[in-house]
C-alpha cells in the first residue's frame, strides 16, 4: 500500500522532548498525508506538548506503561478511528520517516495479518552494535526466522508496519513487558498465522538520549531475551478482538 | 495441656480475632477472610486435641509429628505466595488496561470539546 490518510504512524515517546518535535516535523515532510499519533508514555519533560506543537495528535498515558503499553494505546486508537495500517516509529530519530513508503510497499491493508519489519542489518545502514548484543540478536533472529518461516535479521527493531488484521490481534495482547514488546509480538503474530517479513532500512544515530549499551547490560539483555522467547513459546495464543468504532 | 499447645491455641485465637475484626471493619475481603479463618480453626483444633494431629502424622507414616507440621506449613505458605503473585499480576494487568483506556478516553473528550 501507499502512505495516505488511512495510515497512522504511532510514535511511543518517553522523555524525548529533545527529539520528538524534529521527528514529527520530518514525518510531516516525508509522508504528509499520513496521520501521526505520539503516545506520551508518562513523560515529565513536556514531550507531549512539544509533539502537539509540532502537529501530532497526542495521547498521554497517566503513568509509564512501557513501549508495549504505549503501542496498545496507539493500536486501539487506530482501530477505533478506522485506520487500515499502523507504522511504529521511535521518537529518538533513529528511524528515517523517508523509509515509510518502503515499509508500507509490501503491506496489504485488507489482507490476512501481516507485519513488515524495517531491519537495519539487511544490507543498509552503518550503526555498530557490541558483540554480546549482536550475538543475542543473532540467536533471536535465528529462532524467530524458524518460527515465522521467513528470513528475519533484526527482530528487535521498533520500526514496523502492521495491517488492520494484525492490529486486531494486537489491540489487547501487544506484550507490555520490556523487550517482549518487540520479540514476543512477533511470536504472537506468527502464531496467529501472520506473515512476518522484513525490508532493509537505514538506521541513523539518535537525535538525543544515550543508547543503552554496556557489557553488563548486554548480558542481562541476552538473559531476558532467552526468558522472553521461552515464555512466548509456551504462552497460549490470544484471540483477535472486534474493534469498537468511535462515533465521529 | 503443654506449653507448645497453649501457644498454638493462643495464636489460633489471636488469628481468629484479628481476621474477624478486619472483616468487621471491611478491611479484608471475604475470600481472604475465609482462607485465614480456616487456618485459625484448623490450628485451634489441633492445639486443643494434639492427639488428633499425632494420629494423622502416624497414619501418613511420619515418625515425628512436628516434622509434618513444618512441611505442611511451608507448603501452605508457598501456595499462598504463588497465589498472591498471581493476584498481583492480574491487578497489574487491570490497572494497565485502565490506564490505556483512560488515555484514549481523554483524547476523545478533548476532541469532543474542541469541535
Amino acid at each position: 500500500m501507499q502512505p495516505g490518510p488511512d495510515v497512522l504512524v504511532v510514535v511511543p515517546a518517553l522523555n524525548e522532548a529533545a527529539s520528538v518535535g524534529m521527528v514529527v516535523k520530518e514525518l510531516g515532510a516525508a509522508v504528509p498525508d499520513v496521520a501521526v499519533l505520539v503516545v506520551d508514555d508518562g513523560s515529565f519533560d513536556g514531550t507531549g506538548a512539544v509533539a502537539q506543537a509540532a502537529g501530532a495528535i497526542v495521547v498521554r498515558n497517566v503513568f509509564n506503561l512501557g513501549v508495549g503499553g504505549a503501542m496498545r494505546v496507539g493500536i486501539r486508537y487506530a482501530l477505533a478511528h478506522g485506520y487500515r495500517a499502523v507504522v511504529q516509529l521511535d521518537a529518538d530519530g533513529q528511524h528515517d520517516p523517508r523509509d515509510i513508503p518502503v515499509l508500507l510497499a509490501p503491506l496489504d491493508p485488507d489482507g490476512p495479518p501481516q507485519v513488515v519489519i524495517g531491519a537495519r542489518f539487511a544490507g543498509k545502514g552503518e550503526v555498530t552494535v557490541p558483540w554480546a548484543r549482536r550475538a543475542a540478536m543473532g540467536l533471536l533472529a535465528h529462532s524467530l526466522s524458524r518460527m515465522t518461516g521467513s528470513r528475519l535479521t533484526d527482530v528487535t527493531s521498533g520500526f514496523r508496519a502492521h495491517n488492520r488484521a494484525t492490529l486486531r490481534i494486537f489491540a489487547h495482547t501487544y506484550p507490555a513487558d520490556y523487550l517482549a514488546d518487540t520479540v514476543e509480538s512477533l511470536v504472537i503474530a506468527s502464531r496467529a498465522h501472520a506473515a512476518v517479513t522484513q525490508v532493509a532500512v537505514e538506521m541513523r544515530p539518535r537525535y538525543a538520549g544515550r543508547p543503552s549499551q554496556s557489557a553488563w547490560r548486554a548480558t542481562v539483555y541476552l538473559f531476558r531475551i532467552a526468558v522472553t522467547l521461552a515464555l512466548a513459546l509456551i504462552r497460549q495464543r490470544p484471540e483477535p478482538v472486534e474493534p469498537e468504532e468511535v462515533p465521529s | 495441656m503443654s506449653g507448645v499447645h497453649l501457644i498454638a491455641l493462643l495464636s489460633a485465637l489471636a488469628t481468629l480475632v484479628v481476621i474477624v475484626e478486619l472483616s468487621r471493619r471491611r478491611q479484608l475481603h471475604p475470600k481472604y477472610a475465609v482462607l485465614w479463618l480456616s487456618v485459625g480453626v484448623v490450628l485451634g483444633v489441633f492445639a486443643v486435641s494434639p492427639g488428633l494431629f499425632n494420629r494423622l502424622a502416624h497414619a501418613l507414616g511420619v515418625i515425628s509429628p512436628p516434622d509434618l507440621l513444618s512441611v505442611l506449613a511451608a507448603l501452605f505458605l508457598l501456595m499462598v505466595c504463588v497465589y498472591l503473585s498471581w493476584e498481583v499480576g492480574r491487578l497489574e494487568d487491570k490497572t494497565r488496561t485502565l490506564a490505556e483506556e483512560l488515555a484514549l478516553l481523554r483524547r476523545e473528550v478533548d476532541d469532543g470539546g474542541s469541535r
